[in-house]
């Protein structure tokens, strides 16, 4: 995950991160852990797809990796 | 000691003695009463630019920066690892810096110097234990030494903090979510020579799972906040043989040092529904209550005290109508929700409630290092910034087109100037009333103006003095053009503004802002 990232955005481009992050984490909290983790496939693939750009959704998949 | 008396004020923390001196030097005396004799342990101890420029108005804001630990970076890290750095004051040319620490009894002893050299009263020892209210005045039922005794007033200022007797006296109910997680304040005095920076950790190697604060405050005195969990005893948890080994695994064993202060408490997130309940005004943690990541309890009613004192002053003297405190209460409402907000987002980043949303935040700590964006989401307290009160409607709305990131509702800007005097600071400038900036006037325009017997003052900028722009700072951050006119409000909020100096608009402008308009 150290890797220099070439295709993708480094520098944050929301326009409140904050509120960001806190609607992801609340919307999980409230499925809670079992249903959290199909909510999140499907919201990488709706992203995906919103990206519309395969040499970048496949650069994410592999900084994405841990 | 009974009596009847304009305005009284229950609290002498930061903000009933801010509150206090601000009507002070505007002539009001009001008699403030404080439950205990002194102000026990650190508590608020980051103090912010906003705050110092308020006090500084005030005439104690250089004795407190002086006093104090000025900081404006911090450093953020995951484990073992920096994550990032940041400053919160990037440009110079500001009087006051982003943040000094200083513990509150220093400045609560230093605001109290500067109310006695006003002519205030302060009666120490005197709890307010009951209050009656009533259309036009309040009853209050006080113990003290001497005695109990009642007194009356025409305003009460209720500054009492977290736990207020005048609002549980006037059953007001203070909504809001109250968290499960513990922390651990720890002051120590100890030579150290880190730098003055906010340090914060997620998952420190010293305190696993949990995350950690260390930050210096004045007299070798350093705060250290520890996250427990929501299942911590707080009784057991602020014993010394509890706290000692905490200290030591993240001091180092070699470290020297002594434990001054030590307190357990949850997160507590909560507001009354109006601050102003006919003759009943509430500030400060007595009105609305937020997380300490981040500063925004102490500085926020600070604010509050800031807001008041000029309205309560104006409405005090029939200069402006009983309504114009309805403007307190929307301003700061605003206000205490926008900090209620950023301080629950910082506690729920810290505390994640279930596995999966742990896992996000985990994650988003573990791009961080390496993923520059991820660092937006990593979370430890956004620190406290100056309400802005664009939706007021003290404003007067823009006519003309401003390029500049003040707007009708900004706080003053600072920049510095040249005076007749020598070099001055903008804020410096500023009347304790209502004043007019006008930059490079044109000839013959007026040097003061009243409106119905409010004063308004006028500050000239220009190559021909007074005072002069020579750094362009001023011109850069209020976006100046020539006969380009600021109205400021006594607390040294932007009221309105225009392209050209007109008697007219600021009148309408002054009246607006003083209530009388609606």
């Amino acid at each position: 995950m150290t890797e220099v990232i070439v295709a993708l955005h480094a520098e944050n481009r929301l326009r409140d991160p904050d509120a960001c992050y806190a609607a992801l984490a609340g919307t999980i909290d409230a499925l809670g852990d079992e249903r959290a983790t199909a909510f999140l496939a499907a919201l990488v693939l709706i992203l995906a797809n919103e990206v519309g750009n395969q040499e970048v959704v496949l650069e994410a998949i592999e900084a994405a990796r841990p | 000691m009974t009596g009847h008396h304009p305005i009284v004020i229950v609290g002498a923390g930061p903000v009933g003695l801010t509150v206090a001196i601000d009507l002070a030097s505007r002539g009001i005396p009001a008699l403030v009463l404080q439950k205990h004799a002194a102000s026990e342990g650190s508590r608020a101890i980051c103090h912010a630019k906003r705050s110092l420029e308020i006090w500084n108005r005030l005439g104690a804001g250089e004795a407190i920066r002086d006093r104090g630990v000025t900081w404006n970076a911090g450093k953020v890290f995951h484990r073992d690892r920096l994550l990032y750095s940041f400053d919160l004051q990037p440009e110079k040319g500001h009087k006051m810096p982003a943040f000094v620490n200083l513990q509150q009894y220093h400045v609560e002893s230093m605001l109290l110097d500067r109310l006695r050299a006003l002519g205030g009263t302060i009666r120490a020892q005197h709890a307010c234990e009951r209050v009656q209210a009533f259309d036009d005045h309040v009853r209050l039922g006080v113990s003290a030494p001497g005695g109990p005794y009642e007194l009356s007033c025409e305003w009460l200022i209720a500054c009492d903090g977290a736990r207020s007797t005048v609002r549980r006296q006037l059953g007001l109910g203070f909504r809001g979510e109250v968290f499960a997680e513990k922390f651990l304040i720890s002051d120590v005095r100890m030579q150290a020579d880190f730098p003055p920076e906010r340090w914060f950790w997620f998952e420190p190697p010293f305190h696993r799972g949990q995350t950690a604060l260390l930050h210096r405050q004045a007299d070798d005195v350093w705060r250290i906040d520890l996250q427990l969990g929501p299942d911590a005893d707080v009784e057991q948890e602020r014993k010394s043989e509890r706290v000692m080994p905490r200290l030591r695994a993240m001091l180092g064993a070699a470290a020297r040092f002594e434990l001054v202060w030590t307190s357990v408490y949850a997160f507590q997130c909560r507001t009354l529904d109006r601050y102003v309940h006919g003759r009943v005004i509430f500030a400060g943690d007595a009105a609305h209550q937020v997380s300490p990541f981040g500063a925004r309890g102490g500085n926020g009613g600070v604010q509050d005290a800031d807001n008041l004192g000029w309205k309560l002053a104006l409405v005090h003297e029939r200069r402006a109508p009983g309504s114009l405190l309805d403007s307190y209460d929307a301003e700061r409402l605003a206000a205490a929700r926008e900090n209620i907000l950023h301080s629950t987002r910082a506690t729920e980043f810290m505390t994640p409630k279930t596995q999966a949303s742990r896992v996000l935040r985990d994650t988003a700590l573990a791009l961080a290092s390496g993923c520059p964006f991820a660092r937006a989401f990593i979370n430890s307290g956004r620190l406290s910034v100056p309400a802005n009160l664009q939706g007021s409607l003290l404003n007067t709305a823009d006519q003309d087109a401003f390029t500049c990131d003040i707007t009708p509702g900004s706080p003053a800007a600072d920049a510095p100037l040249d005076s007749p005097a020598g070099p001055a600071w903008f804020l410096d400038c500023l009347a304790a009333g209502f004043t007019v900036l006008v930059y490079q006037p044109a000839a013959g325009s007026p040097e003061a103006l009243a409106v119905d017997g409010i004063e308004v003052a006028i500050r000239r900028v220009g190559h021909a003095g007074p005072l002069v722009d020579r750094a362009g700072l001023l011109r850069r951050r209020y976006d100046l053009e020539p006969g380009t006119t600021y109205l400021f409000r006594p607390d040294q909020h932007v009221a309105a503004r225009w392209r050209s100096f007109d008697v007219a608009a600021i009148a309408r402008a002054v009246k607006r802002a003083a209530g009388r308009l609606q």
